[in-house]
């Protein structure tokens, strides 16, 4: 255990990412802001709380957007359509009366395979050729997807089981409800758990090496087609269980389900810096509950807004700081 | 005994830019061999032909099979380690991961291969978390070897490992080389433009021209044959 | 060289000719659809302007076109405007606008100002919905009058040989270099004295502007009504779609382009196995990334591989 978190530590210290220090302190700012706020109002807790639900699911299908976009420069326009996609499964088992559970883990499956034959089917043709014609692709897809979608299911609204139930527990006068807790924890979860599959893994460090130095990678021995299937898998999970916690926070599921999110996504991906991961996450999380109090505290902006906002916080951290929080200026070496 | 590599009239080209017209050469398995030339006569071309890193026509053998026209991934799995130009070693990573993706093709515990390679490069342990394009030159070139020792290939394919290192440490990593050669068996193939250095270690080798072969044999004969001094020894 | 030359303008004069027959060819609903390509191809002949010719990516021109339409139905609603009048009012709204949004895009490339224009294009139809007052809300305005099929087709496609016409001049001279030559170098633009923030936020602003007149257009196609969900994010990737069938560089590719999005989906609807109102997505999907398999560089790198094959065929000069 020791030599573990002793690793940990030093793995710290080597690893390099677009840090600085102002956006550190600007987030070590903002993180004792809340805190603060929080012990003073319910309300902003309550914000606060549910905001980080958000944010995390925003965090999560960002960070499958980043994945992609650091292995191949492109970016998935229909990554919200295929988590939708693969929840529209998950929802058919549990009409097939399977548990919720195990719907999740044969969904996290199927997305996994559905991601891999996408990106043999569809991106791997295009890949070389030229990036547009890929992004292309993808828009065709989410064209697509939503149609077949629409096609099997019908657009009206569908219902799933709760996952974590609706219990509300209440601490210190503040209300948390068991979903927000739930869905912060599962994608939390699912974050950490990438994270180990890309630092200890022999696959996880062959991918890295991919969306790094492909050529390296290949005298190596590593089939750097391979982790890109691989790496368009993953995300796929990641966008199964970001749809998968999004359906009960809006409580029905139908087709538009991921378009909103996908907007956010993009929105805490950029405002993460497009090739970081952990940029994605703290992305995530900060636009989530900087939307929930924006709503709650400035009168003026009613949820119509809420789209307009993120765009304009997107726009305002880009004009500072073009390449997001975390990102810089990455030469792509070959 | 056949040769462990064989080319026979390697053609290769970058789109419509012919670079190689036809290499011969062959290398036997356990010795050195250095091809020389001068910038764009087409070595490093030569050994990406080998690795499958171009398009290339022209039949080349390694171990008596013939190379089909696989990719560079598939090299590595058939036992041939190739250090590129620019070492390819992955700046971002750590030192520890560099050597792991050089085992990358290796099944098994890797602490045997991890031992042998500090045998060689004691200083690789302490260093083992930094990011490896923190280290200096000579050390990233000897790391580059270390990467592509781990793989306990059949043969290793250099692409001038003396560029931009000062002398010292060139003559420390050819040493290196010559010692892998002797005490692992590793059969080397070198591309250098210092043709002193290579000479020195090579038993036999190749002057390229303009993406042919003008001259090979033994390195003593090389080094007495009047252009070569000229052109590359500088005498 | 030359035979292309002097073939352009008969080709042309040709194409003009068919479209001065065609919808008298044609009954309402066609001619409707056949205004629909006209509207394309405005959006679309901007767009290309601004990415083919310098490199500068958007997916925003939905919100562009939403704020073109705006104008055309508030000028009429609120002040009985001509609607013929609209059309320079939407232009040079939408040409303020596109300036106004490249500025900061100056400091974005690539990607991020694709993500950037495409938040632009979620964000803008919502706020009709927040305006309700003064913007209609999700009802929507509508214009004092609807207008008939074949006056829409014929304002369209005079305004598709306008745009084309303008285009074509502006690319052919100074502007147009300037153009190319930040599309390919900017640094070699740069350090040859062309001012890269005035051309790039030009180019913005014709863009914009050409995409303002095809929301005007658009919103007269569509019964004079100016609704948000009119112009939600699928028009926007539509546009896209359509430019990217065109391929960068080609003014010629634009039409094949416009004709792709506005006819694709009206056929893909008639799909018999597929039920009718999801047929079109599933069809349409599927047909953009077949093209985009076949042919990467749209329509333009089609003919692009056509004259490099007759220019190597031996016997031409």
């Amino acid at each position: 255990m020791a030599t573990f978190v002793a690793t940990l530590t030093k793995r710290k210290t080597a690893v390099s990412t677009g840090v600085s220090i102002p956006v550190v302190a600007l987030l070590v700012a903002g993180a004792v802001f809340l805190l603060i706020g929080c012990l003073s109002s319910e309300i902003f807790a309550q914000q606060t709380v549910s905001g980080l639900a958000d944010g995390a699911i925003f965090g999560l299908l960002a960070l499958a957007l980043v994945l992609i976009y650091r292995a191949t420069e492109v970016v998935n326009f229909a990554q919200g359509e295929m988590a939708m996609a693969t929840t529209y499964f998950a929802y058919q088992l549990t009409q097939w009366h399977l548990t919720y559970w195990l719907a999740f883990v044969l969904t996290l499956a199927f997305a996994f395979v559905f991601g891999v034959l996408v990106q043999v089917a569809f991106i791997r043709p295009v890949q070389h050729k030229s990036v547009i014609a890929v992004v292309i692709v993808t828009v065709g897809l989410f064209i697509l997807i939503d149609g077949v979608v629409t096609w099997i299911w019908g657009a009206d609204l569908k219902f799933m089981a709760a996952p974590f139930g609706n219990n509300v527990y209440t601490l210190s006068g503040v209300a948390f409800s068991r979903l927000d807790i739930g869905v912060f924890l599962v994608c939390i979860a699912s974050m950490v758990l990438l994270w180990l599959l890309f630092q200890y893994t022999k696959l996880g460090l062959a991918m890295r090496a991919s969306a790094l130095r492909p050529s390296s990678a290949a005298l190596v021995g590593v089939r750097v087609d391979r982790m890109l299937a691989v790496g368009w898998g993953l995300a796929a999970v990641l966008g199964a269980v970001a749809g998968m916690m999004t359906e009960p926070k809006q409580f029905v599921l139908q087709p538009p389900l991921m378009q909103p999110i996908l907007l956010y996504a993009f929105a805490a991906a950029v405002l993460g810096g497009l090739e970081s991961p952990f940029g994605a996450v703290v992305g995530g999380l900060t636009l989530g509950v900087f939307l929930n109090l924006i709503g709650q505290y400035v009168g003026f902006a009613t949820s119509e807004l809420r789209l307009p906002i993120a765009f304009a916080v997107l726009l305002f951290v880009l004009v500072l700081k073009p390449t997001g929080l975390f990102g810089r200026r990455q030469v792509r070496r070959v | 005994m056949p040769a462990l590599l064989e080319l026979e009239q390697v053609r290769a080209r970058y789109g419509a830019v012919q670079a190689l017209h036809g290499v011969s050469l062959d290398v036997e398995e356990g010795e050195i061999a250095a091809v020389l030339g001068a910038n764009g006569a087409g070595k490093t071309t030569t050994l990406r032909a080998i690795s499958g890193n171009v398009r290339r026509e022209g039949e080349i053998r390694f171990a008596g099979r013939r190379l089909a026209r696989t990719g560079p991934d598939d090299a590595a799995r058939l036992g041939i380690a190739h250090v590129p130009e620019g070492r390819g070693t992955f700046a971002e990573l750590t030192v520890w991961e560099n050597l792991r993706l050089g085992a990358y093709t290796r099944s098994g515990r890797l602490r045997d291969d991890y031992a042998r390679v500090q045998t060689y490069f004691p200083w690789l342990e302490e260093r083992r978390n930094q990011q490896a394009g923190t280290l200096s030159g000579g050390e990233q070139q000897m790391l580059a070897l270390a990467r592509a020792f781990m793989q306990r290939p059949k043969l290793l394919l250099l692409d001038e490992p003396s560029l931009g290192l000062a002398p010292l440490l060139i003559a420390e990593i050819f040493r290196i080389i010559r010692e892998l050669n002797e005490h692992e068996g590793l059969t080397v193939l070198v591309v250098e433009q210092n043709a002193h250095i290579a000479l020195q270690a090579a038993r036999r080798a190749f002057v390229l021209e303009v993406g042919r072969v003008a001259l090979s044999g033994p390195s003593e004969e090389l080094q007495q044959h009047e252009s070569v001094r000229r052109s590359y020894l500088g005498y | 060289m030359s035979m292309r030359r002097a073939g352009a303008p008969a080709v042309a004069a040709a194409v003009a000719a068919l479209l001065c027959v065609l919808p008298f060819l044609l009954d309402g609903y066609h001619q409707g659809i056949a205004s629909a390509v006209g509207i394309y191809f405005v959006a679309i002949l901007g767009l290309n302007i601004l990415t083919g010719y310098t490199g500068q990516i958007s997916i925003g021109h939905g919100a562009f076109m939403a704020i073109g339409g705006y104008t055309t139905v508030i000028l009429s609603h609120d002040h009985h405007t001509n609607l013929i009048a609209t059309l320079p009012a939407a232009a040079a709204l939408t040409f303020v606008c596109g300036v106004a949004v490249g500025i900061p895009a100056l400091r974005l490339s690539g990607v991020y100002l694709a993500l950037a224009t495409f938040a632009l294009a979620v964000s803008v139809p919502q706020l009709p919905l927040k305006f309700s007052k003064f913007l209609g809300g999700s009802n929507g305005l509508q214009t004092d009058h609807t207008v008939s099929h074949l006056w829409l087709y014929a304002v369209s496609w005079a305004c598709a040989a306008l745009g084309f016409v303008l285009g074509w001049l502006l690319l052919r001279g100074r502007i147009g270099r300037a153009f190319r030559a930040v599309r390919d170098s900017e640094l070699a633009a740069a350090s040859s004295g062309v001012s890269l923030p005035i051309y790039k936020t030009l180019a913005f602003g014709v863009s914009a502007a050409y995409a303002g007149v095809a929301g005007s257009l658009f919103v007269l196609w569509t019964n004079g009504f100016a609704q948000p969900n009119e112009f939600e994010i699928l028009l926007s990737l539509k546009i896209l779609i359509g430019a990217a069938v065109a391929g960068l560089g080609s003014l010629w590719g634009v039409a094949v382009g416009a004709i792709f999005i506005g006819l694709l989906p009206q056929l893909s609807a008639s799909v018999p196995l597929i039920g009718p109102a999801h047929g079109q997505d599933v069809v349409f999907g599927f047909v953009v990334i077949l093209i985009m398999l076949v042919l990467p560089n749209g329509f333009a790198g089609l003919l692009w591989r056509v004259r490099a094959a007759i220019k190597t065929r031996p016997g031409t000069s």
